[in-house]
Protein backbone atom coordinates (compact mmCIF):
# COMPACT_ATOMS: atom_id res chain seq x y z
CA UNK A 1 0.00 0.00 0.00
CA UNK A 2 1.22 3.47 -0.70
CA UNK A 3 3.63 4.94 1.73
CA UNK A 4 5.23 8.32 1.55
CA UNK A 5 7.56 7.25 -1.26
CA UNK A 6 4.87 5.53 -3.31
CA UNK A 7 7.30 3.09 -4.86
CA UNK A 8 9.32 5.93 -6.29
CA UNK A 9 6.35 7.78 -7.79
CA UNK A 10 6.09 9.93 -4.69
CA UNK A 11 6.99 13.22 -6.31
CA UNK A 12 4.39 12.74 -9.02
CA UNK A 13 1.55 11.71 -6.77
CA UNK A 14 2.13 14.19 -3.98
CA UNK A 15 2.67 17.11 -6.33
CA UNK A 16 -0.69 16.40 -7.93
CA UNK A 17 -2.49 16.33 -4.62
CA UNK A 18 -0.71 19.47 -3.50
CA UNK A 19 -1.64 21.21 -6.75
CA UNK A 20 -5.28 20.23 -6.22
CA UNK A 21 -5.27 21.76 -2.80
CA UNK A 22 -3.64 24.85 -4.26
CA UNK A 23 -6.38 25.18 -6.88
CA UNK A 24 -9.09 25.00 -4.22
CA UNK A 25 -7.35 27.53 -2.04
CA UNK A 26 -6.60 29.81 -4.99
CA UNK A 27 -10.22 29.91 -6.14
CA UNK A 28 -11.48 30.55 -2.63
CA UNK A 29 -8.95 33.30 -2.10
CA UNK A 30 -9.66 35.01 -5.43
CA UNK A 31 -13.39 34.94 -4.78
CA UNK A 32 -12.95 36.45 -1.36
CA UNK A 33 -10.59 39.14 -2.60
CA UNK A 34 -13.01 40.13 -5.33
CA UNK A 35 -15.92 40.16 -2.93
CA UNK A 36 -14.07 42.27 -0.43
CA UNK A 37 -12.86 44.80 -2.98
CA UNK A 38 -16.29 45.16 -4.56
CA UNK A 39 -17.82 45.54 -1.10
CA UNK A 40 -15.33 48.21 -0.09
CA UNK A 41 -15.86 50.18 -3.28
CA UNK A 42 -19.60 50.20 -2.79
CA UNK A 43 -19.25 51.00 0.89
CA UNK A 44 -17.16 54.07 0.15
CA UNK A 45 -19.66 55.38 -2.33
CA UNK A 46 -22.73 54.62 -0.26
CA UNK A 47 -21.30 56.11 2.91
CA UNK A 48 -20.26 59.23 1.00
CA UNK A 49 -23.77 59.63 -0.37
CA UNK A 50 -25.22 59.10 3.08
CA UNK A 51 -22.87 61.66 4.59
CA UNK A 52 -23.86 64.25 2.03
CA UNK A 53 -27.55 64.00 2.85
CA UNK B 1 -37.02 52.09 -48.26
CA UNK B 2 -39.90 49.65 -48.20
CA UNK B 3 -42.83 51.13 -46.37
CA UNK B 4 -45.71 49.24 -47.90
CA UNK B 5 -45.99 45.50 -47.23
CA UNK B 6 -47.27 44.86 -50.70
CA UNK B 7 -43.99 46.11 -52.09
CA UNK B 8 -41.94 43.68 -50.05
CA UNK B 9 -39.62 41.54 -52.15
CA UNK B 10 -39.86 37.83 -51.57
CA UNK B 11 -37.35 35.85 -49.52
CA UNK B 12 -35.57 34.52 -52.55
CA UNK B 13 -35.26 37.97 -54.07
CA UNK B 14 -33.70 39.32 -50.90
CA UNK B 15 -31.33 36.39 -50.66
CA UNK B 16 -30.20 36.65 -54.25
CA UNK B 17 -29.84 40.41 -54.05
CA UNK B 18 -27.54 40.10 -51.04
CA UNK B 19 -25.39 37.46 -52.67
CA UNK B 20 -25.19 39.46 -55.89
CA UNK B 21 -24.22 42.59 -54.02
CA UNK B 22 -21.40 40.89 -52.14
CA UNK B 23 -20.14 39.20 -55.29
CA UNK B 24 -20.13 42.51 -57.10
CA UNK B 25 -18.23 44.14 -54.28
CA UNK B 26 -15.72 41.30 -54.31
CA UNK B 27 -15.37 41.61 -58.07
CA UNK B 28 -14.36 45.21 -57.65
CA UNK B 29 -11.69 44.27 -55.17
CA UNK B 30 -10.09 41.13 -56.51
CA UNK B 31 -7.41 41.40 -53.87
CA UNK B 32 -9.92 40.32 -51.27
CA UNK B 33 -10.45 37.09 -53.14
CA UNK B 34 -6.87 36.48 -54.11
CA UNK B 35 -5.27 37.25 -50.78
CA UNK B 36 -6.55 34.20 -48.90
CA UNK B 37 -5.66 31.98 -51.83
CA UNK B 38 -2.14 33.32 -52.01
CA UNK B 39 -1.91 33.07 -48.24
CA UNK B 40 -2.89 29.42 -48.50
CA UNK B 41 -0.16 28.72 -51.01
CA UNK B 42 2.45 30.66 -49.08
CA UNK B 43 1.66 29.01 -45.74
CA UNK B 44 1.78 25.60 -47.36
CA UNK B 45 5.25 26.46 -48.57
CA UNK B 46 6.39 27.38 -45.09
CA UNK B 47 6.19 23.84 -43.80
CA UNK B 48 8.55 22.11 -46.21
CA UNK B 49 10.93 25.05 -45.83
CA UNK B 50 10.91 24.78 -42.07
CA UNK B 51 10.86 21.04 -41.64
CA UNK B 52 12.78 19.56 -44.52
CA UNK B 53 11.41 18.30 -47.79
CA UNK B 54 12.20 14.65 -48.18
CA UNK B 55 9.51 12.90 -50.21
CA UNK B 56 8.35 10.78 -47.29
CA UNK B 57 8.02 13.79 -45.04
CA UNK B 58 6.06 15.68 -47.67
CA UNK B 59 3.69 12.83 -48.33
CA UNK B 60 3.20 12.27 -44.67
CA UNK B 61 2.58 15.87 -43.69
CA UNK B 62 0.78 16.98 -46.85
CA UNK B 63 -2.83 16.49 -45.76
CA UNK B 64 -2.25 18.14 -42.41
CA UNK B 65 -0.28 21.05 -43.77
CA UNK B 66 -2.79 21.77 -46.51
CA UNK B 67 -5.67 21.61 -44.11
CA UNK B 68 -4.02 23.90 -41.57
CA UNK B 69 -3.19 26.36 -44.34
CA UNK B 70 -6.79 26.26 -45.57
CA UNK B 71 -8.07 26.77 -42.03
CA UNK B 72 -5.82 29.78 -41.46
CA UNK B 73 -6.65 31.29 -44.84
CA UNK B 74 -10.36 30.94 -44.13
CA UNK B 75 -9.89 32.48 -40.69
CA UNK B 76 -8.09 35.40 -42.25
CA UNK B 77 -10.84 36.03 -44.77
CA UNK B 78 -13.54 35.83 -42.09
CA UNK B 79 -12.45 39.09 -40.58
CA UNK B 80 -13.82 41.03 -43.48
CA UNK B 81 -17.14 39.20 -43.58
CA UNK B 82 -19.04 41.93 -41.84
CA UNK B 83 -16.37 44.56 -41.46
CA UNK B 84 -16.88 46.56 -44.63
CA UNK B 85 -20.64 46.66 -44.15
CA UNK B 86 -20.24 47.59 -40.52
CA UNK B 87 -17.92 50.45 -41.33
CA UNK B 88 -20.05 52.04 -44.00
CA UNK B 89 -23.32 51.52 -42.20
CA UNK B 90 -24.94 49.06 -44.54
CA UNK B 91 -24.94 46.42 -41.82
CA UNK B 92 -27.38 48.59 -39.90
CA UNK B 93 -29.75 48.27 -42.83
CA UNK B 94 -29.43 44.51 -42.73
CA UNK B 95 -30.26 44.35 -39.06
CA UNK B 96 -33.35 46.53 -39.28
CA UNK B 97 -34.46 45.15 -42.61
CA UNK B 98 -37.81 43.41 -42.89
CA UNK B 99 -36.07 40.42 -44.40
CA UNK B 100 -35.32 37.71 -41.83
CA UNK B 101 -31.82 38.28 -40.52
CA UNK B 102 -30.80 34.59 -40.48
CA UNK B 103 -31.46 34.46 -44.19
CA UNK B 104 -29.35 37.52 -44.83
CA UNK B 105 -26.59 36.03 -42.69
CA UNK B 106 -26.77 32.87 -44.78
CA UNK B 107 -26.61 34.93 -47.97
CA UNK B 108 -23.50 36.72 -46.76
CA UNK B 109 -21.93 33.42 -45.75
CA UNK B 110 -22.65 31.98 -49.18
CA UNK B 111 -21.14 34.95 -50.96
CA UNK B 112 -18.17 34.73 -48.67
CA UNK B 113 -17.72 31.07 -49.48
CA UNK B 114 -17.94 31.74 -53.18
CA UNK B 115 -15.16 34.27 -52.89
CA UNK B 116 -12.88 32.47 -50.47
CA UNK B 117 -13.76 28.81 -49.98
CA UNK B 118 -14.34 28.02 -53.61
CA UNK B 119 -11.06 29.56 -54.83
CA UNK B 120 -9.27 27.56 -52.14
CA UNK B 121 -10.89 24.40 -53.45
CA UNK B 122 -9.74 25.17 -56.96
CA UNK B 123 -6.16 25.97 -55.99
CA UNK B 124 -5.71 23.10 -53.54
CA UNK B 125 -4.93 20.41 -56.11
CA UNK B 126 -2.02 22.46 -57.42
CA UNK B 127 -0.49 22.79 -53.98
CA UNK B 128 -1.33 19.18 -53.17
CA UNK B 129 0.65 17.96 -56.14
CA UNK B 130 3.72 19.70 -54.74
CA UNK B 131 3.27 17.54 -51.67
CA UNK B 132 3.27 14.41 -53.81
CA UNK B 133 -0.29 13.60 -52.94
CA UNK B 134 -1.72 10.66 -54.90
CA UNK B 135 -4.62 11.45 -57.22
CA UNK B 136 -7.32 9.75 -55.19
CA UNK B 137 -6.23 11.59 -52.08
CA UNK B 138 -6.41 14.87 -53.96
CA UNK B 139 -9.99 14.08 -54.85
CA UNK B 140 -10.72 13.39 -51.20
CA UNK B 141 -8.93 16.61 -50.32
CA UNK B 142 -11.25 18.59 -52.53
CA UNK B 143 -14.33 16.93 -51.09
CA UNK B 144 -13.21 17.44 -47.49
CA UNK B 145 -12.28 21.03 -48.21
CA UNK B 146 -15.67 21.55 -49.79
CA UNK B 147 -17.54 20.50 -46.66
CA UNK B 148 -14.88 21.95 -44.43
CA UNK B 149 -14.80 25.45 -45.89
CA UNK B 150 -18.59 25.58 -45.86
CA UNK B 151 -18.65 24.59 -42.19
CA UNK B 152 -15.82 26.93 -41.27
CA UNK B 153 -17.42 29.83 -43.09
CA UNK B 154 -20.71 29.28 -41.30
CA UNK B 155 -19.29 28.79 -37.82
CA UNK B 156 -16.89 31.63 -38.52
CA UNK B 157 -19.76 33.94 -39.39
CA UNK B 158 -21.03 33.51 -35.82
CA UNK B 159 -17.64 34.50 -34.46
CA UNK B 160 -17.36 37.39 -36.90
CA UNK B 161 -20.80 38.64 -35.83
CA UNK B 162 -19.81 38.46 -32.17
CA UNK B 163 -16.59 40.40 -32.64
CA UNK B 164 -17.68 43.18 -35.00
CA UNK B 165 -16.00 46.42 -34.15
CA UNK B 166 -14.22 45.07 -31.10
CA UNK B 167 -10.75 46.21 -30.23
CA UNK B 168 -8.26 43.63 -31.54
CA UNK B 169 -11.18 41.80 -33.07
CA UNK B 170 -8.97 39.85 -35.46
CA UNK B 171 -7.03 37.96 -32.84
CA UNK B 172 -10.11 37.52 -30.71
CA UNK B 173 -12.00 36.06 -33.64
CA UNK B 174 -9.26 33.51 -34.20
CA UNK B 175 -9.21 32.60 -30.51
CA UNK B 176 -12.96 32.05 -30.54
CA UNK B 177 -13.14 30.10 -33.77
CA UNK B 178 -10.09 27.84 -33.53
CA UNK B 179 -11.31 25.49 -30.77
CA UNK B 180 -14.60 25.15 -32.62
CA UNK B 181 -12.74 24.51 -35.86
CA UNK B 182 -10.57 21.75 -34.44
CA UNK B 183 -13.03 18.90 -35.06
CA UNK B 184 -13.37 20.01 -38.68
CA UNK B 185 -9.61 20.14 -39.02
CA UNK B 186 -9.20 16.71 -37.45
CA UNK B 187 -11.87 15.13 -39.59
CA UNK B 188 -10.67 16.78 -42.79
CA UNK B 189 -6.94 16.27 -42.47
CA UNK B 190 -7.10 12.73 -41.14
CA UNK B 191 -9.60 11.65 -43.77
CA UNK B 192 -7.24 12.82 -46.49
CA UNK B 193 -4.37 11.01 -44.73
CA UNK B 194 -6.39 7.82 -44.73
CA UNK B 195 -7.08 8.24 -48.43
CA UNK B 196 -3.38 8.80 -49.10
CA UNK B 197 -2.50 5.52 -47.41
CA UNK B 198 -5.29 3.62 -49.11
CA UNK B 199 -7.42 3.00 -46.05
CA UNK B 200 -11.16 3.45 -45.80
CA UNK B 201 -12.00 7.10 -45.48
CA UNK B 202 -15.74 7.25 -46.05
CA UNK B 203 -16.60 7.73 -42.36
CA UNK B 204 -14.76 11.03 -42.28
CA UNK B 205 -16.51 12.29 -45.37
CA UNK B 206 -19.92 11.43 -44.00
CA UNK B 207 -19.20 13.24 -40.76
CA UNK B 208 -17.89 16.30 -42.53
CA UNK B 209 -20.97 16.35 -44.72
CA UNK B 210 -23.19 16.01 -41.67
CA UNK B 211 -21.36 18.83 -39.94
CA UNK B 212 -21.79 21.06 -42.99
CA UNK B 213 -25.51 20.30 -43.18
CA UNK B 214 -25.96 20.98 -39.48
CA UNK B 215 -24.02 24.21 -39.79
CA UNK B 216 -26.15 25.30 -42.75
CA UNK B 217 -29.26 24.69 -40.72
CA UNK B 218 -28.20 26.21 -37.41
CA UNK B 219 -25.39 28.70 -37.86
CA UNK B 220 -27.41 31.43 -39.61
CA UNK B 221 -29.71 31.68 -36.59
CA UNK B 222 -26.82 31.97 -34.19
CA UNK B 223 -25.12 34.51 -36.47
CA UNK B 224 -28.31 36.55 -36.67
CA UNK B 225 -28.66 36.50 -32.88
CA UNK B 226 -25.03 37.55 -32.59
CA UNK B 227 -25.56 40.40 -35.06
CA UNK B 228 -28.50 41.70 -33.10
CA UNK B 229 -26.52 41.53 -29.90
CA UNK B 230 -23.60 43.38 -31.45
CA UNK B 231 -25.96 46.07 -32.58
CA UNK B 232 -27.63 46.94 -29.34
CA UNK C 1 -43.37 26.32 -7.58
CA UNK C 2 -43.04 29.11 -10.11
CA UNK C 3 -43.16 31.56 -7.24
CA UNK C 4 -40.23 29.80 -5.68
CA UNK C 5 -38.26 29.84 -8.92
CA UNK C 6 -39.10 33.46 -9.40
CA UNK C 7 -37.81 34.20 -5.94
CA UNK C 8 -34.66 32.23 -6.69
CA UNK C 9 -33.95 34.43 -9.64
CA UNK C 10 -33.90 37.50 -7.45
CA UNK C 11 -30.37 38.66 -6.75
CA UNK C 12 -30.82 39.71 -3.13
CA UNK C 13 -32.46 36.43 -2.30
CA UNK C 14 -29.69 34.49 -3.99
CA UNK C 15 -27.08 36.57 -2.20
CA UNK C 16 -28.46 35.71 1.20
CA UNK C 17 -29.23 32.10 0.39
CA UNK C 18 -25.81 31.44 -1.07
CA UNK C 19 -24.10 32.66 2.05
CA UNK C 20 -26.06 30.15 4.12
CA UNK C 21 -25.48 27.32 1.67
CA UNK C 22 -21.73 27.64 1.34
CA UNK C 23 -20.71 26.05 4.66
CA UNK C 24 -23.23 23.24 4.09
CA UNK C 25 -21.40 22.46 0.87
CA UNK C 26 -17.84 22.95 2.03
CA UNK C 27 -17.98 20.77 5.15
CA UNK C 28 -19.41 17.59 3.67
CA UNK C 29 -17.30 18.18 0.56
CA UNK C 30 -14.10 18.56 2.52
CA UNK C 31 -14.88 15.44 4.56
CA UNK C 32 -15.53 13.39 1.47
CA UNK C 33 -12.32 14.64 -0.10
CA UNK C 34 -10.41 13.87 3.08
CA UNK C 35 -11.74 10.32 3.12
CA UNK C 36 -11.23 9.88 -0.62
CA UNK C 37 -7.68 11.20 -0.51
CA UNK C 38 -6.71 9.11 2.49
CA UNK C 39 -8.24 5.92 1.16
CA UNK C 40 -6.98 6.59 -2.34
CA UNK C 41 -3.46 7.26 -1.20
CA UNK C 42 -3.04 4.68 1.53
CA UNK C 43 -5.78 2.07 1.49
CA UNK C 44 -6.41 1.23 -2.14
CA UNK C 45 -4.05 -1.44 -3.45
CA UNK C 46 -1.49 -0.37 -6.03
CA UNK C 47 -2.40 -0.95 -9.65
CA UNK C 48 -0.83 -4.06 -11.12
CA UNK C 49 0.42 -2.13 -14.15
CA UNK C 50 1.05 1.38 -12.92
CA UNK C 51 1.98 0.81 -9.32
CA UNK C 52 1.38 3.73 -7.05
CA UNK C 53 1.37 6.30 -9.84
CA UNK C 54 -2.24 5.45 -10.65
CA UNK C 55 -3.28 7.21 -7.43
CA UNK C 56 -3.21 10.44 -9.40
CA UNK C 57 -6.53 9.24 -10.75
CA UNK C 58 -8.09 10.38 -7.50
CA UNK C 59 -7.50 14.01 -8.40
CA UNK C 60 -7.29 13.80 -12.18
CA UNK C 61 -10.67 12.24 -12.85
CA UNK C 62 -12.70 14.47 -10.52
CA UNK C 63 -11.09 17.62 -11.88
CA UNK C 64 -11.63 16.54 -15.49
CA UNK C 65 -15.25 15.70 -14.73
CA UNK C 66 -15.76 19.04 -13.05
CA UNK C 67 -14.12 20.97 -15.86
CA UNK C 68 -16.79 19.53 -18.14
CA UNK C 69 -19.60 20.08 -15.72
CA UNK C 70 -18.55 23.67 -15.12
CA UNK C 71 -18.68 24.32 -18.84
CA UNK C 72 -22.17 22.84 -19.04
CA UNK C 73 -23.30 24.95 -16.10
CA UNK C 74 -21.79 27.97 -17.78
CA UNK C 75 -23.46 27.29 -21.11
CA UNK C 76 -26.85 26.37 -19.62
CA UNK C 77 -27.05 29.34 -17.28
CA UNK C 78 -25.86 31.64 -20.06
CA UNK C 79 -28.60 30.20 -22.25
CA UNK C 80 -31.19 30.69 -19.52
CA UNK C 81 -30.00 34.25 -19.09
CA UNK C 82 -30.20 34.91 -22.82
CA UNK C 83 -33.55 33.27 -23.48
CA UNK C 84 -35.45 34.21 -20.33
CA UNK C 85 -33.45 37.36 -19.62
CA UNK C 86 -32.59 36.47 -16.05
CA UNK C 87 -29.65 38.58 -14.88
CA UNK C 88 -28.69 36.15 -12.14
CA UNK C 89 -28.16 33.41 -14.71
CA UNK C 90 -25.62 35.57 -16.51
CA UNK C 91 -23.83 36.17 -13.22
CA UNK C 92 -23.62 32.41 -12.67
CA UNK C 93 -22.14 31.92 -16.13
CA UNK C 94 -19.59 34.66 -15.51
CA UNK C 95 -18.64 33.09 -12.18
CA UNK C 96 -18.39 29.56 -13.52
CA UNK C 97 -15.85 30.40 -16.20
CA UNK C 98 -12.73 31.09 -14.13
CA UNK C 99 -13.44 28.27 -11.70
CA UNK C 100 -14.07 25.85 -14.56
CA UNK C 101 -10.93 26.97 -16.36
CA UNK C 102 -8.79 26.40 -13.27
CA UNK C 103 -10.15 22.87 -12.90
CA UNK C 104 -9.38 22.30 -16.56
CA UNK C 105 -5.81 23.42 -16.02
CA UNK C 106 -5.64 21.14 -12.98
CA UNK C 107 -6.89 18.21 -15.04
CA UNK C 108 -4.31 18.94 -17.73
CA UNK C 109 -1.39 19.25 -15.34
CA UNK C 110 -2.33 16.17 -13.31
CA UNK C 111 -2.83 14.32 -16.57
CA UNK C 112 0.61 15.36 -17.79
CA UNK C 113 2.27 14.49 -14.48
CA UNK C 114 0.52 11.12 -14.55
CA UNK C 115 1.69 10.59 -18.09
CA UNK C 116 5.33 11.20 -17.33
CA UNK C 117 6.06 7.96 -15.46
CA UNK C 118 3.68 6.06 -17.71
CA UNK C 119 4.73 7.15 -21.16
CA UNK C 120 8.04 8.86 -20.50
CA UNK C 121 6.78 12.16 -21.92
CA UNK C 122 5.03 15.09 -20.35
CA UNK C 123 2.43 15.16 -23.06
CA UNK C 124 0.90 12.49 -25.23
CA UNK C 125 -1.12 13.82 -28.13
CA UNK C 126 -2.51 10.36 -28.63
CA UNK C 127 -4.48 10.43 -25.42
CA UNK C 128 -7.94 11.59 -26.46
CA UNK C 129 -8.96 12.78 -23.02
CA UNK C 130 -5.98 15.08 -22.60
CA UNK C 131 -6.37 16.55 -26.07
CA UNK C 132 -10.12 17.13 -25.57
CA UNK C 133 -9.35 18.74 -22.23
CA UNK C 134 -6.90 21.09 -23.92
CA UNK C 135 -9.47 22.14 -26.49
CA UNK C 136 -11.93 22.70 -23.64
CA UNK C 137 -9.41 25.03 -22.03
CA UNK C 138 -9.21 27.00 -25.27
CA UNK C 139 -12.99 27.24 -25.26
CA UNK C 140 -12.88 28.68 -21.75
CA UNK C 141 -10.20 31.17 -22.75
CA UNK C 142 -12.21 32.26 -25.77
CA UNK C 143 -15.27 32.80 -23.59
CA UNK C 144 -13.35 34.85 -21.03
CA UNK C 145 -11.56 36.81 -23.75
CA UNK C 146 -14.85 37.75 -25.38
CA UNK C 147 -16.30 38.84 -22.06
CA UNK C 148 -13.29 40.99 -21.40
CA UNK C 149 -13.37 42.57 -24.82
CA UNK C 150 -16.88 43.94 -24.45
CA UNK C 151 -17.26 46.79 -22.01
CA UNK C 152 -20.98 46.88 -21.59
CA UNK C 153 -21.94 44.14 -19.11
CA UNK C 154 -25.31 43.31 -20.65
CA UNK C 155 -23.86 43.09 -24.14
CA UNK C 156 -20.95 41.01 -22.89
CA UNK C 157 -23.40 38.68 -21.17
CA UNK C 158 -25.41 38.11 -24.33
CA UNK C 159 -22.49 37.79 -26.73
CA UNK C 160 -20.65 35.35 -24.50
CA UNK C 161 -23.90 33.43 -24.01
CA UNK C 162 -24.12 32.82 -27.76
CA UNK C 163 -20.49 31.72 -27.76
CA UNK C 164 -21.00 29.42 -24.76
CA UNK C 165 -23.99 27.74 -26.35
CA UNK C 166 -22.22 27.23 -29.68
CA UNK C 167 -19.28 25.82 -27.72
CA UNK C 168 -21.51 23.49 -25.72
CA UNK C 169 -23.01 22.05 -28.89
CA UNK C 170 -19.50 21.49 -30.19
CA UNK C 171 -18.17 19.73 -27.07
CA UNK C 172 -19.58 16.29 -27.95
CA UNK C 173 -18.37 16.79 -31.53
CA UNK C 174 -14.91 17.64 -30.24
CA UNK C 175 -14.86 14.58 -28.01
CA UNK C 176 -15.98 12.32 -30.77
CA UNK C 177 -13.55 13.64 -33.36
CA UNK C 178 -10.58 13.51 -30.99
CA UNK C 179 -11.56 9.99 -29.97
CA UNK C 180 -11.73 8.94 -33.63
CA UNK C 181 -8.44 10.65 -34.35
CA UNK C 182 -6.60 8.96 -31.54
CA UNK C 183 -8.10 5.56 -32.31
CA UNK C 184 -6.55 5.78 -35.75
CA UNK C 185 -3.11 5.20 -34.35
CA UNK C 186 -3.90 3.47 -31.06
CA UNK C 187 -1.95 5.75 -28.77
CA UNK C 188 -1.56 4.92 -25.08
CA UNK C 189 -4.35 6.19 -22.90
CA UNK C 190 -4.36 7.24 -19.30
CA UNK C 191 -7.36 5.22 -18.26
CA UNK C 192 -7.93 1.87 -19.85
CA UNK C 193 -11.25 1.97 -21.61
CA UNK C 194 -13.19 -1.18 -20.78
CA UNK C 195 -10.32 -2.61 -18.83
CA UNK C 196 -10.60 -5.13 -16.00
CA UNK C 197 -13.39 -4.28 -13.57
CA UNK C 198 -12.13 -1.80 -11.06
CA UNK C 199 -12.38 -3.29 -7.61
CA UNK C 200 -14.31 -1.61 -4.83
CA UNK C 201 -11.34 -0.62 -2.75
CA UNK C 202 -10.21 1.49 -5.67
CA UNK C 203 -13.67 2.68 -6.66
CA UNK C 204 -15.15 4.01 -3.42
CA UNK C 205 -12.46 6.59 -2.77
CA UNK C 206 -12.84 7.73 -6.39
CA UNK C 207 -16.58 8.20 -6.01
CA UNK C 208 -16.04 10.04 -2.76
CA UNK C 209 -13.56 12.34 -4.45
CA UNK C 210 -15.92 13.04 -7.33
CA UNK C 211 -18.81 13.93 -5.05
CA UNK C 212 -16.55 15.85 -2.67
CA UNK C 213 -15.02 17.84 -5.52
CA UNK C 214 -18.49 18.65 -6.83
CA UNK C 215 -19.64 19.97 -3.47
CA UNK C 216 -16.55 22.10 -3.02
CA UNK C 217 -16.85 23.34 -6.60
CA UNK C 218 -20.44 24.36 -5.90
CA UNK C 219 -19.27 26.29 -2.86
CA UNK C 220 -16.50 28.00 -4.83
CA UNK C 221 -18.99 28.86 -7.56
CA UNK C 222 -21.48 30.30 -5.10
CA UNK C 223 -18.84 32.47 -3.53
CA UNK C 224 -17.70 33.71 -6.89
CA UNK C 225 -21.24 34.42 -8.04
CA UNK C 226 -22.00 36.29 -4.82
CA UNK C 227 -19.15 38.66 -5.57
CA UNK C 228 -20.33 38.96 -9.15
CA UNK C 229 -23.91 39.70 -8.09
CA UNK C 230 -22.75 42.30 -5.61
CA UNK C 231 -20.80 44.04 -8.34
CA UNK C 232 -23.61 43.97 -10.87
CA UNK C 233 -26.17 45.21 -8.37
CA UNK C 234 -23.90 47.80 -6.81
CA UNK C 235 -26.23 50.70 -7.55
CA UNK C 236 -29.43 49.13 -6.33
CA UNK C 237 -31.33 49.86 -3.18
CA UNK C 238 -31.04 46.46 -1.67
CA UNK C 239 -27.27 46.66 -1.83
CA UNK C 240 -27.29 50.10 -0.35
CA UNK C 241 -29.39 48.92 2.56
CA UNK C 242 -27.18 45.91 2.99
CA UNK C 243 -24.09 48.07 3.31
CA UNK C 244 -25.76 50.48 5.67
CA UNK C 245 -27.33 47.84 7.87
CA UNK C 246 -25.54 47.24 11.18
CA UNK C 247 -24.53 43.70 10.31
CA UNK C 248 -22.95 44.83 7.09
CA UNK C 249 -22.29 41.93 4.75
CA UNK C 250 -25.36 39.79 4.32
Amino acid sequence: MGGLAMDGYGAYVWSCFALTLAVFVFNEWRARVRHRSVYKQIEVRVKALEGRQ
Amino acid sequence: MITNERELPGLMAGFVATVKRDLLLAWKRPGDVLNPVVFFAVVSTLFPLATGASPEQLEFSGPGVLWVAALLATLLSLNSLFLADYEDGSLDQFVVSLQPLPMLALAKALAHWLTSGLPLLLVSPLVAVSFRMPAEAIGVLIVTLLFGTISLGLVGSIGAALTIGLHRGTVLLSLLILPLAMPILILGARTVSLAATNETYSAGIYFLAAYAVAALALAPFAAAAALRISYE
Amino acid sequence: MWNYLHKMASPPHFYRLAKILIPWLVLPGALLIAYGAYAGLFVAPPDYQQGDAFRIIYVHVPSAYLSMMAYMIMAISAGIGLIWRIKLAHAVAAGAAPVGASFTILALITGAVWGRPMWGTWWEWGDPRLTSELILLFLYFGYMALRNAIDDTAKADKASAVLAMVGAINVPIIHFSVQWWSSLHQGPTLIRQGGPAIDNEMLYPLLAMIVGFTLVFAALLLRRVRAEVLYRERRTNWVRELILSPRGDG
